[in-house]
């Protein structure tokens, strides 16, 4: 989301408006998404509080979970927008700059509430934590490695990791098994796949090969081209255990 | 709908606004209220919960609620951490709660291939007749958020499994539970609902 409306970007840059907030939300409630996660994009990078009215308006309409990211670098932040009803606030620059946030947060609302999202990409044949993504003037290698990171995150009371594979982000070519494979290994909270979907089949891998415990996808969504009651059929006659 | 006068005990939990939104679905008001006054002459009372045991049940201690809620003869539910609360004691960080129902919450085991907290949508299996299941079968599902959960035991009316099976509803006198989150289980979680809101409360 950038300034009230849904976007949506490819490997995080471009974005284009692809439609009203309550009006997408209500769309996927009602063909069977099991969860829902709003990314502001613009607040993080810049660096200002920003109105979050439409919170409350979302939790009434909906009757499924969802989460809520983007420039949440404070208790009072996460207060405010889980109070507004969202189930859980997932946090991801604000973290790497201050990783006791994870702690602070963890320790106020319970693990289960603070999902830490970590943009991921292949950097010097290592898997590294990028930042400030929403932005790709200021999007930075942090030189932290993602398994590490993810492990410290869940050291610090994250309850749910949300692994963005940026170079798979808005492509459409698949999920980045070996990356989210490797992330698994050391991941004891669930684990959300996010960047690449572009088929049912990369679900049911995703779901297979990686053993992820939920798959994240936008573009293939919001451009109609995969409709959900059709990929979650597919998954169930590959074995996927899933809602209707 | 019979006219209900619906109170959420305010415990805390951040999932409070989430139920008084899924209420104002059912056409249902809800005032959110820490007075033992207030909370008595409710028809119906819900004790919602997000966070941890013990420092919920400080905040219900604050309030002088300790010994009111199990005095309460209105049909009241906890969900989610506030099911957990109407037992004697959760083993996250060894709370005493309000000992209602016999049993203890306990962690759910650390295993590969299940991840604690536990979170996602499972399905209910039902096992004994509940006025809180009614009309609810083995392909409804309701989203579960939660690392420490209560073993089938006496009051136990519907379970579910993530390795083990565990407690997913139960009933014990007017008290009643689900470990699920009924305000974010779509149609499933409005039936629960909808199912707590008709059992009658004692005539005054």
């Amino acid at each position: 989301m950038r300034d009230g409306q849904v976007v949506k970007g490819v490997r995080f840059r471009d974005h284009q408006v692809v439609g009203d907030i309550l009006e997408l939300a209500a769309r996927y409630r009602d063909s069977g998404a099991d969860e829902l996660v709003f990314y502001d994009i613009t607040a993080s990078p810049d660096g200002r509080s920003v109105d979050r009215s439409w919170v409350t308006r979302v939790a009434r309409l909906l009757d499924i979970p969802f989460c809520v990211a983007g420039g949440i670098s404070s208790v009072a932040d996460a207060e405010q927008i889980l109070g507004s009803g969202a189930e859980k606030i997932s946090i991801n620059s604000p973290a790497l700059s201050d990783p006791t946030l994870i702690d602070r947060l963890s320790g106020r609302f319970g693990a289960q509430c603070v999902v830490v999202g970590i943009d991921s990409q292949t950097v010097d044949g290592d898997y590294r934590v990028q930042q400030f993504t929403g932005d790709v003037k200021r999007t930075r290698d942090t030189s932290r490695r993602t398994l590490d990171w993810v492990r410290e995150a869940q050291q610090r009371g994250a309850g749910e990791i949300v692994l963005n594979c940026m170079s798979s982000d808005g492509v459409r070519r698949g999920y980045d098994i070996p990356q989210l494979r490797a992330v698994r290994e050391v991941c004891s909270v669930p684990l959300v796949a996010s960047g690449g979907a572009g088929l049912a089949r990369h679900f049911t891998e995703v779901f297979t090969a990686a053993q992820v415990d939920a798959a994240l996808a936008a573009s293939v969504f919001h451009s109609g081209e995969l409709a959900i009651p059709d990929l979650k059929r597919q998954l169930r006659d590959a074995g996927v255990e899933i809602r209707p | 709908m019979k006219t209900r006068d619906v109170v959420i005990i305010a415990s805390g939990g951040a999932n409070i606004a989430s139920l008084r939104f899924a209420l104002e679905r059912l056409d249902v008001p809800s005032v959110v209220s820490a007075d033992a006054a207030r909370i008595g002459v409710a028809t119906h009372v819900i004790l919602p919960g997000v966070g941890a045991a013990a420092d919920a049940m400080s905040r219900l201690n604050a309030a002088g609620l300790v010994r009111v809620i199990p005095q309460l003869r209105q049909p009241v539910l906890g969900i989610c951490l506030g099911m957990q609360l109407l037992y004697e004691a959760s083993a996250e960080g060894g709370a005493a709660c309000l000992g209602i129902i016999p049993g203890r919450a306990e962690r759910l085991p650390d295993a590969p291939g299940r991840p604690v907290p536990h979170i996602g949508w499972n399905t209910l299996d039902i096992r004994r007749d509940s006025a809180l299941t009614a009309g609810l079968g083995p392909l409804d599902y309701a989203y579960f958020v939660h690392s420490y959960a209560l073993p089938i035991g006496g009051a136990t009316v519907a379970s579910t499994r993530y390795g083990d099976a565990f407690s997913a509803c139960v009933e014990w006198r007017n008290f009643y539970g689900a470990q699920f989150h009924p305000e974010r289980s779509a149609a499933v979680g409005a039936r629960v609902l909808r199912n707590f809101l008709d059992i009658e409360p004692p005539c005054a």
